[in-house]
Formats: structure tokens, C-alpha cells, sequence
């Protein structure tokens, strides 16, 4: 049997469709945007339809897209730009005030450590078991010396989808910057900067088939950001860098395709997801992290408070490595949040977030399904988990 | 060789070894020994790792039999298995002379950032033997007894270290 990819949350293959559409700029196409010349025009008009194309998905204009290298530069850029901007033009009132939430990607994590060196005041939010912010803990961290808020659209681990209008809504009657990391959640679930009371929205390429090394940031006009990259000019002036133009015309491709197909495919996939869960919780002793599935239909296509396509598990007297392992030995592909597998040897800072004990953690396993995810390989795996949990309970003192 | 292994690793960017997954897959001595002569336990379930070692020994005081329990990574059951290996047959003094490095070896590698999984294995049959003198009534020596507090302490401070999640 051919290997099964279940870890469409770390990355995805490029669509066919998307190979082919960035093809040209590769070889034929290769200009560089900054050039005059007709080579140069061509690859500025590759890269402002792109650039509009993104733009018209979430309801932006089109000079509010900067294209970036990824979604952790988008990160970056959004958390040191708009502080540091901040800082310098209030360069009297002293240092400013970040809030975050406890189950942010790592690199909003590492960004916020940074500039609470840099002197900022850093306030993390909690979440509630299933990963849930609460609007009204962000609007009560909320202080006059608050400059940014920054809480994730959709968890990469567990998929909750956070209640970003609402929370968008209290930091724009605060006067203070709304980002959110839509990493996971662009292209799965429908996003309206307007409608959403976003100021910054990060979003990534090959989350959504299209290649690696593309991720844009959205930026509401009117918002000053400092750049990081410094350099020729590019993204008006605030990233530096040659365009990479066959990613980003991947990138655009790619995110018309999700769009077009956005309906259908978390119909699809929320009902294999669910049969996954069904199956899963049918192992003695697992249990099922991040918030419970809503039942599918056609009007409530996309649970409202979980991704479609993420299902995390935890397995009580198991370690999630040695699962993964064996189940990578049985081809399926997956992920887990023990401290085992990560290069920090910590367990997983979202589940940890979410109340579970560090074994708990220890024993998680993530399932993120995709575009090129059937029935049979969800079946796959049904069949061989309830073995391997059972082989690893035998290796282990606890739990007979 | 211990070179040769180090350079395999950085290729692989620390993965894992054949022989390791290979062991993994297929651990040797797993499960409960019934009247163990000792038991060693070492490890934190809150830090991911639990080795129980079973040592049964005879009267000219040779590791007869040994098995594991192991909760943990690829590597940690990958060690567990080879020390079971590495200690059958052997004296409890010879069985003793077993480091890390000696599990390393066998291994083919261990990634740099599992290097403690080698040293909890000698460890839990250090505590095994330890066990096996308390149990024996019999005088332990004075370098078991040494090595035993060592562990004891390295204990206290991981617990420490993790206080805030166990309780």
C-alpha cells in the first residue's frame, strides 16, 4: 500500500494545478519585478494579480498585501514591526504592552521573548480546555499602554478557531492593533478583514498546497509598520528581497483553488474527520483533544469551532513518539505533542494550555487530514492504531 | 567508532539508526519478571520517560534473566532492550561495567539529544542491582551504594526541575 500522509497541518504537496500555473516563472517568465524592462513588467504583472487575487479573498485592498518568505516572517514582522514603529513614534512614552495567547505558534511565542527583551510588557491570555480564548480575558488585559494584540485564527494543533471578530472588535474599540495568525485557517474557512476587525493577518502558501516559501501579511492602511528586511524596496519598502515570483503566483493559485473548493472540501473532510473520531475513541482509554466536532451539513459545512480537517488524540500510558514511529513503519504519516519528539524535549504548550497533564501530552497524536485524503486511508488507520496503542501499552509498566 | 557514529548522526541530522528503529520495532525482553530478584525504576512519566528494569539472579550471583517496562521514545525503548541484552548472561559485577557508550555503540548512534536515554537504561540496572543487595540482604558495595545516590540525586533535581507539573 502506498504511504499514507496524514499531517496536512505541517505542510502539503503542491497541487498539479498550482505546479503548472507557476511553471512559466520559473524559466521563461524570470524576470525581476524591480526591473524596467519588459522581462521586469512581466513580473510585476505576475505579482500584483497575484497580489489581487489574495487581496480580493479577504476582503482587502490590494496595496494592504505584503508578500513575505513565510508565515513565520509574516509573524515576525507583524509583532517587531508594528511595536517597534510604535516605539519610535512614541519614543517618550516608554515601552509598550503586547497581549498573545497561551497557544500561539512558536514563532509568535519566540517574537513576543524577543521584544520582552527589547523592554515590552508581554501578557499571555488563557485558553479553556478546548482551546478557546475567551474575548472578554483579552479585553480586560487590555491596558492603556497596550499597543498590539495577536491571538491565532486556528490552532495548528488542536484546530480550535478562536473567536477573532469578537476579539477584533474589543482591540478596535481600544484603539489597539489586532493581528492573527491564519495560517491554518486561510483557505479552510471563509476570512473577512473588514467584516473581522483585522489589522494584521499572516497567511501561508504550502498550508494550502501551493509551494513553500511564499506567506503573506496583511496590513490595514493606515497601520506603520518597521520593516525587518532592509533592502531594495520591495513591498513598499517594508521587505526587502527579490520576489519570488513563481511562489507567490503558486500562492495565488493555490488560494483560488481553496476558495472555489472550500465549501465542498470541509464537508468532505469534516465527514471523514468525524468517522476518524468515532473510530479512534473507540481505543480504551483515548481521548479526544481541542473542542468536540459539530456534526456536518451542507448549510454548517465547517464546524464552527474546529477545523475541519484536524483531529488530535491523546492515548493515557502511551508516548506519542513511539506511536508516530510505528505508525510511520505502517507508512501513515502523523504528529504528536510529546516533549519526546520535539528538539526542546518539552510537551506540547497548547494541550498543556488546554489543563492536560504533561502524560497526556506525552501521549498525543494529531491527525490533519487533506484535499488528497480517501476514505480507505482514514480506514488504514482505524485499523492499525487500536494495534499499535495496544503494542506500546505492552512495553509499558502502566495501564494493564 | 564512537567518531564514526557521531558523523552518522550529523548526516542524518539526528535521526534515528537502522539498528535503533530495527530494536524498536522489534524490542527483545519486554514484560514482568514474577519474583524478581530486583527491580529498578527510573525515570518521570511527567518528563516522558519510565524505565522498570527486572533482573532475576542466581546463586553465582549471573544475571539469569532480565526484562523491561518501558514507557517512553523510539530511543528510550531501543535502550531498554539493548541493556537487557548487553546484561544476560553476565555477573552483576560484569553487568555493572555497562555505560552509556556501550549502549551508544550498539546502537549504531542515538541522536546527541537522546543521549539520556542511554544513561537511564545503565541507570535502572544500576538500581536493579541496588534492589537485588537490599532485597539479598546482602552487603552492597560501596561504588553500587555511590552510584545509587548519584541517581537518587539526578531524581530530585529533574523533579525539581518539573515541579510545577508534578504533583
Amino acid at each position: 500500500m502506498k504511504n499514507i500522509y496524514l499531517d496536512y497541518a505541517a505542510t502539503t504537496p503542491i497541487d498539479k494545478r498550482v505546479l503548472k500555473a507557476m511553471e512559466p516563472y520559473f524559466s521563461i517568465k524570470f524576470g525581476n519585478t524591480m526591473s524596467l524592462h519588459s522581462f521586469g513588467q512581466e513580473a510585476k504583472l505576475a505579482l500584483e494579480n497575484s497580489r489581487q487575487v489574495l487581496a480580493d479573498v479577504i476582503n482587502a485592498d490590494l496595496n494592504e498585501i505584503i508578500f513575505t518568505g513565510s508565515a513565520t516572517e509574516s509573524n515576525n514582522l507583524a509583532l517587531k514591526g508594528v511595536t517597534l514603529a510604535l516605539r519610535k513614534a512614541k519614543a517618550t512614552a516608554g515601552h509598550g504592552h503586547i497581549i498573545i495567547s497561551s497557544i500561539e505558534h512558536p514563532c509568535i511565542i519566540e517574537s513576543a521573548k524577543w521584544l520582552k527583551k527589547q523592554g515590552f510588557q508581554i501578557t499571555e491570555v488563557p485558553v479553556d480546555k478546548y482551546g478557546l480564548v475567551n474575548p472578554e480575558d483579552v479585553k480586560n488585559a487590555i491596558t492603556n499602554k497596550t499597543i498590539l494584540v495577536s491571538i491565532i485564527h486556528a490552532s495548528n494543533e488542536i484546530g480550535t478557531i478562536e473567536p477573532i471578530a469578537e476579539i477584533g472588535k474589543f482591540c478596535r474599540n481600544a484603539g489597539v492593533c489586532f493581528h492573527t495568525d491564519a495560517s491554518q485557517s486561510f483557505g479552510k474557512i471563509p476570512i473577512d478583514v473588514k467584516k473581522m476587525n483585522i489589522d494584521l493577518l499572516t497567511a501561508s502558501s504550502h498550508k494550502i498546497y501551493g509551494p513553500k516559501g511564499a506567506g503573506l501579511l496583511y496590513v490595514k492602511k493606515g497601520i506603520i509598520l518597521e520593516p525587518i528586511l532592509h533592502g531594495g524596496g520591495q513591498e513598499n519598502g517594508l521587505r526587502g528581497s527579490t520576489i519570488n515570483v513563481p511562489a507567490i503566483v503558486g500562492f495565488a493559485k493555490a488560494t483560488e483553488i481553496c476558495q472555489k473548493e472550500m465549501v465542498k472540501e470541509a464537508l468532505r473532510l469534516s465527514k471523514l474527520r468525524n468517522k476518524l473520531i468515532r473510530e479512534v475513541l473507540k481505543i480504551k482509554n483515548s481521548h479526544l483533544n481541542g473542542p468536540p466536532p459539530l456534526k456536518a451539513t451542507a448549510r454548517q459545512s465547517h464546524p464552527k469551532k474546529r477545523l475541519a480537517n484536524n483531529a488530535n488524540f491523546s492515548f493515557d500510558f502511551v508516548e506519542g513518539e513511539s506511536l508516530l514511529m510505528q505508525l510511520d513503519m505502517e507508512g501513515i504519516a502523523c504528529s504528536t505533542g510529546s516533549a519526546c519528539s520535539s528538539f526542546k524535549l518539552e510537551p506540547s504548550h497548547v494541550l498543556l494550555a488546554t489543563g492536560l497533564k504533561p502524560q497526556e501530552a506525552h501521549g498525543s497524536l494529531r491527525v490533519s487530514l487533506g484535499r488528497f485524503t480517501t476514505e480507505k486511508e482514514i480506514n488504514q488507520l482505524t485499523k492499525v492504531l487500536p494495534k499499535i496503542v495496544k503494542k506500546i501499552r505492552e512495553i509499558s509498566p502502566y495501564g494493564k | 567508532m564512537a567518531n564514526k557514529n557521531q558523523k552518522n548522526n550529523n548526516i542524518c541530522g539526528g535521526l534515528y539508526t537502522k539498528k535503533v528503529l530495527e530494536t524498536f520495532k522489534n524490542p527483545h525482553n519486554y514484560g514482568k519478571i514474577k519474583n524478581a530478584s530486583g527491580i529498578g525504576k527510573v525515570g518521570n512519566i511527567v518528563c516522558g520517560d519510565v524505565m522498570w528494569l527486572y533482573i532475576k539472579v542466581d546463586k553465582s550471583e549471573k544475571i539469569k534473566d532480565i526484562k523491561f517496562e518501558t514507557f517512553g521514545c523510539v530511543a528510550a525503548i531501543s535502550t531498554s532492550s539493548i541493556i537487557t541484552d548487553l546484561a544476560k548472561g553476565k555477573t552483576i559485577k560484569e553487568a555493572l561495567k555497562i555505560t552509556k557508550d556501550n549502549i551508544i555503540t550498539s546502537l549504531g548512534g542515538l541522536p546527541s539529544i537522546k543521549y539520556h536515554c542511554s544513561v537511564l537504561a545503565v541507570d535502572a540496572l544500576v538500581e536493579a542491582v541496588y534492589d537485588y543487595f537490599l532485597k539479598s540482604k546482602k552487603e552492597v558495595p560501596a561504588d553500587l551504594q555511590k552510584k545509587h545516590e548519584i541517581i537518587q540525586k539526578s531524581k530530585e533535581i529533574i523533579e525539581k526541575r518539573y515541579k510545577k507539573w508534578i504533583k
